[in-house]
């Protein structure tokens, strides 16, 4: 518990339905510690984004505590709120959301144009970034003129550029091929061990789960399952 | 800031097309007002040259009775030139008028007209009075274009000319058109008949009388009389500058279209990219922005229409401007109808203030209606705006 950098005690998380509600998530505990390679994994509808959402303090808790990095979500103001992400958080969505008529190397800069990196840092920083995802021959490129894998290995760049304590990954393969989402992967499970970045994934692919070390199964919006891999 | 706004030049440019049809119609909006304005100016100073130069040299002294609208106190507006102002016209600045009102009878028909007496010799108003020195056998008189052409005189032609004296009896004799001028002072043109004031006053047995005196220059004479007021420049050209403001107002209603024409693209393309890039709203807010701050990115982006504008307005707004104000911009209707002074072309002129201004005026009004749709965001779902489920 040390080193537990989420912490989830009775959340729950209802949205309103027109005149009733309808709830998402019922009743989660749950704590992440620095370095996990984790995942929800469920059919659709069981909660798995909304859970994600809350963590990344996107969206606030109906009921109960949210613990990311000492700050409780539900507390947050807008400013605090976006400060946690801009600082800490690396967010990867299934439809990359990349900047359309910015450069792969813009792209990538972005999260470090909010923080104070001086111009000469924030070159050192994204080719880094895109090197771990060996894209540093596409700085120039577009987005459009990317291919799906390429474009989502950008977004992990851009997620892990300012080299942030936890990245959330929502179906980060759903609109990749095999190859592709292997590919992309290996990547994070390589930036996973030798930065020490927890991911956090939302996923029923079968080939992402096949790479978590800890699985967290969710069904209508309750932990069904928790398991962890001992290495 | 500076991150907010590097963005919004990205996106801005990144949207191609759209933000070039909008800032072409938004630079037109500039240089349009520019221009519009800029004839204003142009205009009021040239009337107002032209009035200072034709009519009313550095300010008159009108007859306590003299009223150039009222045609019944005119009889009685004269009064005997005072000792006071004796010397200035002796020199030469001080220019007495003597007016009455008239009749000529061009080709048998009857015009009413107003008499004029001025001195020949004066080099004050750019009247050509020299052309009065020159019959001495019949009375000289010379005319403006626009009575020439209402009366259909020419140089050389003569004329019946018909007054009442200052017993009330009527009196007629010939004049000879002398000369016919071009003016764009209609107050000195239409329906007036200028002859030597010598003569008129002895026509009008008013000898050593007249109804205004013209002066050169107001620092140096100011002579004090209590049949005559001072009337400064500033009051003579009154009834021209609220002329010229009516029509300010007119004309602005044509530029306020047109802008808010501008204006409604760039809000449509405001809410038109709020609802089509919800996605990219919400990963803003992922990476580390509060909706406020993506308000102003937005906003920003909006707004910058008026900056390119005003650059793509300068690339071919400057030469139009330099030329327009070179080659001047000639009216397309008959100027001399106008009852006022306006020539048949007009030179803009600009002054840095006028400049700044409509930018300012033009980038405010972009900034607000960048602003107002992209309040919405601040107030959106960020999960839902990822999602791109917004209505
Ligand atoms: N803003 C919302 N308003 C109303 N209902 C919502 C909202 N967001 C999510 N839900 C509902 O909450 C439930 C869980 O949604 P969530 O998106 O978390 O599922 P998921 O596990 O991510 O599914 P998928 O695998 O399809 O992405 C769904 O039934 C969904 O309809
Ligand atoms: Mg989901």
């Amino acid at each position: 518990m040390d080193h537990s950098i989420i912490q989830i005690e009775k959340l729950t998380k209802s949205f309103p339905m027109g005149k009733s509600k309808f709830t998402a998530l019922y009743g989660i505990d749950l704590s992440f510690g620095e370095g996990e390679f984790a995942g929800f994994i469920g059919p659709s509808g069981s909660g798995k984004t909304t859970l994600l959402n809350i963590i990344g303090s996107l969206d606030v808790p109906t009921t109960g505590n949210v613990l990311v990095l000492g700050n409780s979500v539900g507390e947050l103001t807008a400013k605090q709120a976006a400060r946690l992400r801009k600082e800490s958080l690396g967010f990867i969505f299934q439809s990359y959301n990349l900047l359309a008529v910015h450069t792969v190397f813009e792209n990538v800069e972005f999260p470090l144009l909010l923080l104070k990196y001086s111009t000469s840092e924030r070159r050192n920083m994204v080719m880094d970034a895109l090197a771990w995802v060996g894209l540093t021959d596409k700085v120039k490129s577009k987005p459009p003129q990317l291919s799906g894998g390429e474009c989502q290995r950008v977004a992990i760049a851009r997620a892990m550029v300012k080299r942030p304590s936890l990245v959330l990954a929502d179906e980060p393969t759903a609109n990749l091929d095999a190859a592709n989402s292997h590919n992309i992967l290996q990547t994070m499970v390589k930036l996973n061990r030798d930065l020490k970045t927890t991911f956090l994934f939302a996923t029923h692919d079968e080939k992402v789960i096949g790479y978590l070390r800890r699985k967290v199964y969710l069904l209508d919006g309750k932990i069904d399952k928790d398991e962890v891999l001992s290495n | 800031m500076k991150t907010a706004i590097k963005l919004a030049y990205r996106n801005l440019i990144g949207a191609g097309l759209r933000t070039w049809l909008n800032v072409i119609v938004l630079s037109f909006s500039f240089v349009v007002i520019i221009w519009m304005k800029g004839i204003l100016v142009g205009w009021d100073r040239q009337a107002k040259s032209d009035m200072i130069s034709w009519e009313i040299g550095d300010g008159q002294y009108w007859h306590k009775t003299y009223d150039p609208f009222d045609q019944f106190t005119l009889q009685d507006a004269h009064a005997p030139i005072p000792p006071a102002f004796k010397a200035g016209i002796k020199n030469g600045d001080m220019l007495p008028v003597l007016i009455s009102q008239g009749t000529i009878y061009p080709e048998g028909r009857m015009q009413s007209v107003l008499i004029k007496g001025i001195d020949p010799g004066q080099d004050i108003l750019n009247l050509p009075t020299q052309k009065l020195d020159t019959t001495p056998d019949i009375i000289p008189a010379i005319i403006g274009t626009t009575m020439a052409r209402t009366s259909r005189l020419k140089v050389g032609d003569h004329v019946t000319l018909r007054w009442r004296d200052a017993n009330g009896t009527f009196d007629a004799t010939e004049i000879c058109i002398t000369n016919i001028f071009k003016t764009n002072v209609p107050t000195v043109d239409v329906s007036q008949v200028w002859i030597p004031l010598e003569t008129m006053q002895s026509m009008l047995l008013m000898p050593d009388e007249a109804t205004l005196f013209t002066i050169r220059d107001s620092e140096t004479t100011q002579p004090a009389s209590e049949n005559y007021k001072f009337m400064p420049v500033k009051t003579l050209v009154a009834d021209l500058e609220s002329m010229i403001k009516t029509k300010s107002v007119g004309q602005s209603i044509f530029y306020v279209v047109l802008l808010l024409l501008a204006l409604l693209a760039i809000f449509d393309t405001q809410v038109l990219s709020i609802f089509r890039r919800q996605k990219e709203i919400g990963t803003y807010v992922a990476l580390g922005y509060t909706q406020k701050q993506v308000v102003w990115l937005f906003t920003i982006e909006g707004a910058m229409h008026a900056i390119l504008a005003a650059v793509v307005g300068a690339i071919y707004g400057i030469p139009f401007l330099i030329w327009q104000a070179k080659t001047g911009w000639a009216l397309p209707v008959e100027t001399s109808d106008y009852g006022f002074a306006i020539a048949e072309t007009l030179y803009p002129v600009y002054s840095v203030g006028l400049v700044i201004s409509t930018m300012l005026i033009v980038m405010l009004a972009t900034a607000i209606v960048s602003y107002w749709p992209s309040r919405r965001i601040a107030k959106m779902n960020p999960t839902e705006a990822l999602r791109g489920k917004l209505q």
